[in-house]
């Protein structure tokens, strides 16, 4: 198997005139794709885009589910198994963004190409490069944009589809744009939360701490800082966003942080949680204010061994075409197959820039390595890993 | 005018129309049609890579709608031309083709030379500065010529993305064409006037038409076009696509006046050549506009009449007075 899905990759590396077509292809899926705004919980017109790109190819049930899913299956010779290949259609820009992409020698700029234009569009192009290369899988290949993927999304729509699946996946191969070499194989434990800090209309302003809801939650920010975080179980807690105040000189009434916490403890995370609850309480009963403390998305780390033959395929793979293999866990679509058992990672496809801003940028002269992973995985992954094991 | 109105009936198409593009291309291939599309280029480095890409991947691969793809540029600055080639678009500089006649700069010169150097029985051309490029710019304009023999030259058309709290908004061209191509149209060639965006830089001809008329390189191309068309065949020549939205980069109004200024000489130029001039047909009244009422385009008539008083001096009671 391994010498096969080498001298697969090496095939397509080498045959550059059939590969201008599949980056014709890829980026022809990417600009359609990328271009639909797509914000978390309105999806729902990315997702019909994409089940139109399956027009042509041999693909059922190709439609929009009622999570906002879009899916398509590709029929293997023995339908028994099912491979589940997932890229999250949601982006973090709103439709009033411009979400038109332009397209250099090198490098293709726009929002969210990376984060997941891209992911999707290799997914869509999964059916052409099975017809390309005539490759008949055994396993049935289920294609899944999915929809609330991010932030208060919380993987809605993949633990949506999993929870009601009637059939067997057998594995997971779930595509980020960026960054190639990455390899998730584990999810960690995680609560992303937000904390509302909110002065109420009939408020004293002579009493004391009474500076407004910015100065406030900056005080709050500092008590989270200094909560002590174990080493190991490797913890941290990401501050991700900040929103209050609109103007220079009047005292804001509220703010809103928004924050995760990640430790490869379950306990840890309670702990730290419960620590950030009392946090909250305590700036109430000082200031008077409201202090909400949200709970957006939860996750309980897991995941497969290091040694488990998809990592260790994954980590070949990158080994042959000396990409250097970049081990991180993840909180996304991972976490919902891990929580239901089923073998998966997370893969990336070239490198970017500037993620997360309007002008986020990636490199396409990494893409045919990327997408030549994304074929070598499936291949061991619909084929087994018999002789992977000695 | 009922002709106007059947025409607009008749004539006025929606590139969902033309969406199966896969039995398109078996009515192309039935008819033993060939297509070739023409992006006329000037520093455009930053939306040329995705327009050839799209129409490469989506109209030659996916369904070989077009048989060719060629890039013709006036002499771009920037990386127009390496992008293009990059992504396997055949390109040309405009002075590379038809070397021995003497070297003229200009849109119009790249659209003509287009018609030496492409094969093609229909030639599409598409403006390389459209930031929401899209294959509907390519089928919803070869269309109406695939299935319709005696449709000749198909224009595009676009909603232009206005806010409008009303439900009804302005539509129809850009500031040149309701200030200065519509009214001129509406006075000298009134069935021209159903054409809603007259100097849209999209549209689709057959081969036959387009080696057999005279080009403008400059700003009049478009308007040149039109009428030359128009009157060698009249108006059952032409037909019309709505195309949605076209997003592209606002023009200042200092070059808005220039435009004006070169579709005004090819205006006059079409009047002397038709004899117009010297024998001045009467002046039509009718002002021919549209509007957009949801998804609707409407056309609205206006009759106006410049009466003209005479001199003060010549009114008897200003005399006695």
């Amino acid at each position: 198997m391994k010498q096969f899905v080498n001298e697969f990759i090496s095939h397509f590396l080498k045959d550059k005139e059939g590969y201008n077509e599949i980056r014709e292809t890829l980026l022809s899926n990417l600009i359609l794709l990328n271009e639909i705004p797509a914000p978390t919980f309105k999806e729902f017109e990315r997702a019909t885009a994409l089940v139109k790109r399956y027009a042509g190819y041999e693909i059922l049930n190709g439609s929009v589910d009622e999570m906002g899913n879009a899916l398509g299956i590709i029929p293997g010779k023995n339908s028994e198994n099912n491979i589940l290949v997932v890229a999250h259609l949601d982006t973090h820009y709103d439709s009033t963004v411009d979400h038109n992409v332009s397209v250099n020698t090198d490098h293709i700029i726009g929002p969210g190409v990376g984060d997941n234009g891209l992911g999707l569009a290799a997914m869509a192009t999964l059916p052409y490069l099975l017809k390309h290369f005539n490759l008949e899988l055994d396993s049935n290949l289920i294609l899944m944009g999915s929809a609330r993927s991010l932030g208060m999304g919380d993987i809605e729509g993949i633990r949506f589809f999993l929870n009601n699946f009637k059939g067997n996946i057998s594995s997971g191969i779930c595509l980020e744009g960026v960054k190639l070499g990455r390899l998730s194989y584990s999810s960690i434990g995680m609560l992303r939360g937000e904390l509302v800090y909110q002065i109420p209309e009939e408020y004293d302003w002579t009493k004391f701490s009474s500076e407004g809801a910015l100065v406030n939650m900056n005080e709050m920010i500092s008590k989270i800082l200094e909560i002590p975080l174990p080493r190991k179980p490797k913890t941290s807690i990401v501050l991700g966003s900040i929103r209050g105040g609109t103007s220079y000189n009047t005292i804001p009434t509220k703010v809103a942080l928004r924050f995760e916490i990640r430790s490869e403890s379950n306990e840890v995370v309670d702990k730290l949680t419960q620590e950030i609850d009392n946090l909250a309480m305590e700036m109430s009963s000082l200031t008077g204010a409201n202090v909400e403390f949200k709970k957006h998305a939860r996750r309980k780390p897991g995941g497969t061994l290091f040694s488990h033959p998809l990592n260790r395929v994954a980590r070949d793979i990158h080994s042959m075409m000396n990409i250097k293999t970049r081990l991180s866990p993840s909180t996304s679509e991972l976490s919902a197959f891990i929580a239901k058992g089923i073998p998966a990672i997370t893969i990336g496809l070239t490198h970017g820039e500037n993620l997360g801003e309007e002008n986020e940028q990636i490199d396409l002269s990494l893409l045919d390595k990327g997408m030549a992973q994304l074929l070598g995985l499936l291949i061991s992954l619909d084929r087994g890993f018999e002789d992977e094991e000695d | 005018m009922k002709k106007i109105d059947n025409w607009l009936k008749n004539n006025t198409y929606h590139h969902s129309d033309f969406s199966d593009i896969k039995k398109m291309v078996e009515e192309k291939e039935k008819r033993n049609l060939t297509i070739s599309l023409c992006i006329p280029t000037l520093n455009e480095a930053k939306t040329i890579g995705k327009e050839v890409v799209i129409f490469k991947s989506e109209l030659m691969n996916r369904y070989p709608l077009v048989d060719e793809r060629v890039v013709i540029d006036s002499g771009s600055h920037d990386e127009t031309i390496k992008i293009a080639a990059n992504f396997g678009a055949d390109t040309y500089l405009a002075s590379e083709i038809l070397p021995n006649l003497e070297d003229r700069r200009g849109k119009g010169e790249n659209l003509w030379k287009a018609i030496y150097q492409l094969k093609g029985d229909i030639i599409v051309y598409v403006d390389a500065d459209i930031k929401n490029i899209h294959p509907r710019f390519v089928y919803g304009l070869v269309g109406p010529l695939i299935y319709r023999n005696e449709v000749q030259y198909v224009k595009a058309f676009y909603d232009r993305p206005l806010a409008s709290s009303t439900g009804i908004r302005p539509s129809g061209g850009g500031r040149v064409t309701e200030i200065l191509t519509r009214p001129l149209f509406s006075i000298f060639f009134p069935e021209l006037s159903a054409i809603i965006q007259p100097l849209s830089g999209e549209y689709a001809v057959r081969r036959d038409i387009f080696e057999a008329i005279s080009f403008p390189i400059g700003y009049g191309v478009e308007t040149s076009h039109l009428i030359d068309v128009y009157m060698k065949l009249g108006l059952d020549a032409f037909a019309q696509t709505d195309l949605d939205q076209r997003v592209h980069r606002n023009q200042e109004t200092r070059s808005l006046g220039k435009m004006s200024f070169g579709i005004l000489q090819t205006f006059f130029n079409r009047l002397e050549h038709y004899g117009m001039t010297t024998q001045m047909p009467e002046f039509h009244k009718i002002l021919r506009q549209f509007q957009a009422r949801d998804n609707e385009f409407e056309l609205i008539e206006s009759e106006i009449v410049e009466f003209e008083r005479p001199p003060m001096i010549s009114i008897p009671e200003y005399i006695k007075k």
